[in-house]
């Protein structure tokens, strides 16, 4: 057997070093509060609220970059035009921008001072303070991971199979449906899963656009504020159960089986 | 059939310019370039999946620039066969009959079409389990199922290994001749043209550079790129002087005698005899010179003779090589028709 060098034995330990900063604390907190305080929790109508509120504008924004951004991704990715770049760049800002500037500058456009606030209130939008604020907080966030998992998805299909399937006698709207969606039916859905992740775990822009109704990741934080650590983490350990289980119920139910050959 | 006039198109890299063409009905037409020609190109833009920034294109006498390639009867057919990989082979084939307003005879035509091909065992399958020759058969199968007038192909036979590829070119010209389908086909291999066109074109760097029956292209290229490449190894900077051409220091019997004062001559590999004393033949041209270097080429010998600084390639069965017991450094004779030199 040949002998491991250095470079070896350090890649390995930083390895490990990486793999044990991330689980410690995740195991830390997941086996912190006991059965009978996990169960407590369960019955608390605020944390039961909290959570399915965080999971329903989660998948709402997801839902909506799924509707705005498919297109969108695929002319990105199927183009080649001047200023591409800089429309890929202003997609990008939302995960450069810190998270209380989103909150920010999301209100100062909804607040009444701006003729866009001025004008959603009159038709009866509120922004502040509510479930459509939220989801549209979420939404900004969550959509830059959507366009670009998907761009990299419709990217991967060759253009030959579109162009092949024109030439049988496809429009473009049939071949889009019968070819280049059922083949990025798996970047469609990792970049859900990516966005809904991003959505549900933001904090900083939600809690200045809506402290009330609260999602998950505000009870939380008010939970530790006002009572401390022991009574923040069997709500963390909720939320954390409840988005594995469904990330992982939607990867099984949506990826197709690996096809019989 | 198919009318190109004045056809310009920029696509990256690419750059076609004043493409013009004209291919009859019913034709097998090979378009042959070297790789980078821009083949691929004009063959989408004839599909109309490129745009074209001047000129029209039109099939069967409709104008078909600005159609949509859905509206244009014309089928295409990749190097990398571009079948669907979600679809089984069946769905694969039958993929463009939703499509087709006539309807009906398509369970025959999908029946002969599985015979013909030899695909009958295929059709549950997906396409990453088959293998090149197989899915060349699906994707042609699925081409023709939707009876296209015109159907491109993009070097149908280079991906393939050199079996498959002699199968499949049987096969075309059978299809070619069994139906009235147009075939279009790009290829960098001049031995594919000769077996299966009847009129070709070839493309250099994004323009057309000559057209004709592949006979005139094979027998009188109008260029020295199109001489090289089909195939003609001796091309030289000539001077003429009546019907005789000055190359180097050579002089060469040419017929008919040429008008210009300076121009190229060619002449194939294959009309150039090697021997070993001067032939009592009625050839005009013979030299002797010395063997510089013997080429393996399978069947074949390419014997390089150089005739003071002239370089002549030539042909030799491995055969008569031995008979002459050729090797490098010996001195030959080699002689060839004045008809064998062609000029331009």
């Amino acid at each position: 057997m040949v002998r491991k060098g250095p470079f070896y034995w350090v890649s390995i330990s930083c390895g490990i070093m990486v793999l044990v900063f991330i689980l410690l604390p995740l195991v830390e907190l997941l086996t912190a509060p006991s059965g009978a305080m996990l169960k407590e929790t369960l019955k608390d109508r605020n944390v039961i609220r909290s959570i399915w509120l965080s999971i329903y504008t989660a998948m709402s924004a997801a839902g909506i970059s799924f509707i705005v951004g498919t297109p969108l991704a695929y002319v990105l990715a199927r183009s080649q035009f001047r200023g591409k770049h800089f429309i890929e760049s202003i997609i990008d800002l939302p995960i450069v921008i810190p998270h209380p500037v989103v909150g920010i500058a999301i209100l100062s456009v909804a607040g009444k001072n701006h003729w866009l606030g001025h004008f959603m209130q009159e038709i009866g939008i509120r922004i502040m303070g509510s479930t459509t604020g939220i989801i549209t907080v979420l939404t900004f966030v969550g959509m830059p991971f959507y366009i670009n998992a998907l761009k990299s998805g419709f990217e991967s299909i060759s253009p030959r199979l579109e162009n092949v399937s024109r030439s049988l006698g496809a429009s473009m709207w049939s071949t889009f449906i019968r070819i280049t969606f059922p083949l990025a039916w798996r970047s469609v859905l990792v970049g859900l899963i990516m966005c809904c992740a991003r959505s549900i775990s933001e904090f900083g822009a939600v809690v200045v656009v809506a402290y009330h109704p609260m999602i998950a990741p505000v009870l939380i934080y008010e939970r530790y504020e006002g009572y401390g650590l022991q009574y923040s983490q069997p709500v963390a350990v909720w939320l954390v159960l409840v988005c594995l289980s469904l990330f992982l119920a939607l990867r099984v139910l949506a990826l197709p089986q690996k096809k019989a050959t | 059939m198919i009318d190109i006039k004045g056809l310009k198109v920029h696509l990256g890299e690419f750059r076609l310019k004043d493409i013009d063409l004209s291919i009859d009905e019913g034709e097998f037409f090979v378009l042959m370039g070297p790789t980078g020609a821009g083949k691929t190109v004009l063959l989408e833009a004839i599909a109309g999946l490129v745009p074209i920034l001047g000129g029209t294109i039109s099939i069967s006498g409709r104008d078909a620039t600005r159609l949509a390639p859905e509206q244009r009867g014309v089928g295409i057919m990749y190097q990398d066969y571009a079948l669907f990989p979600h679809l089984t082979v069946t769905r694969n084939i039958t993929y463009g009959l939703r499509y087709q307003k006539r309807k009906g005879t398509s369970e025959k035509l999908f029946r002969q079409l599985v015979d013909d091909l030899g695909i009958g065992h295929l059709l549950h399958r997906y396409p990453e389990t088959l293998s090149g020759g197989e899915l060349q058969r699906v994707a042609l199968a699925r081409a023709l199922m939707v009876e296209p007038r015109v159907i491109l192909l993009d070097e149908p036979l280079s991906a393939l290994d050199q079996n498959f590829r002699e199968e499949i070119r049987l096969l075309l010209k059978q299809i070619h001749r069994g139906s009235r389908i147009t075939f279009f086909m790009v290829t960098h291999d001049f031995s594919e043209a000769l077996t299966l066109a009847t009129k070709a074109a070839i493309m250099n760097s994004g323009a057309i550079v000559q057209t004709g029956t592949i006979r005139d292209i094979f027998q009188k290229p109008s260029s020295s790129f199109v001489a090289n490449f089909v195939g003609m190894k001796n091309v030289f900077p000539t001077e003429f002087n009546g019907s005789t051409a000055v190359v180097d220091t050579l002089a060469i019997e040419v017929s008919p005698p040429h008008a210009n004062s300076t121009g190229h001559i060619a002449i194939r590999p294959e009309d150039i005899v090697i021997s070993l004393k001067p032939l009592e033949s009625s050839m005009r041209n013979s030299f002797s010179g010395t063997v510089s270097s013997i080429i393996d080429l399978g069947f074949l010998y390419e014997v390089h003779v150089h005739v003071q600084s002239v370089l002549f390639k030539s042909l030799v069965t491995k055969g008569s090589a031995i008979d002459l017991g050729l090797d490098i450094g010996m001195d030959v004779q080699i002689s060839f028709k004045s008809s064998a030199v062609h000029i331009f």
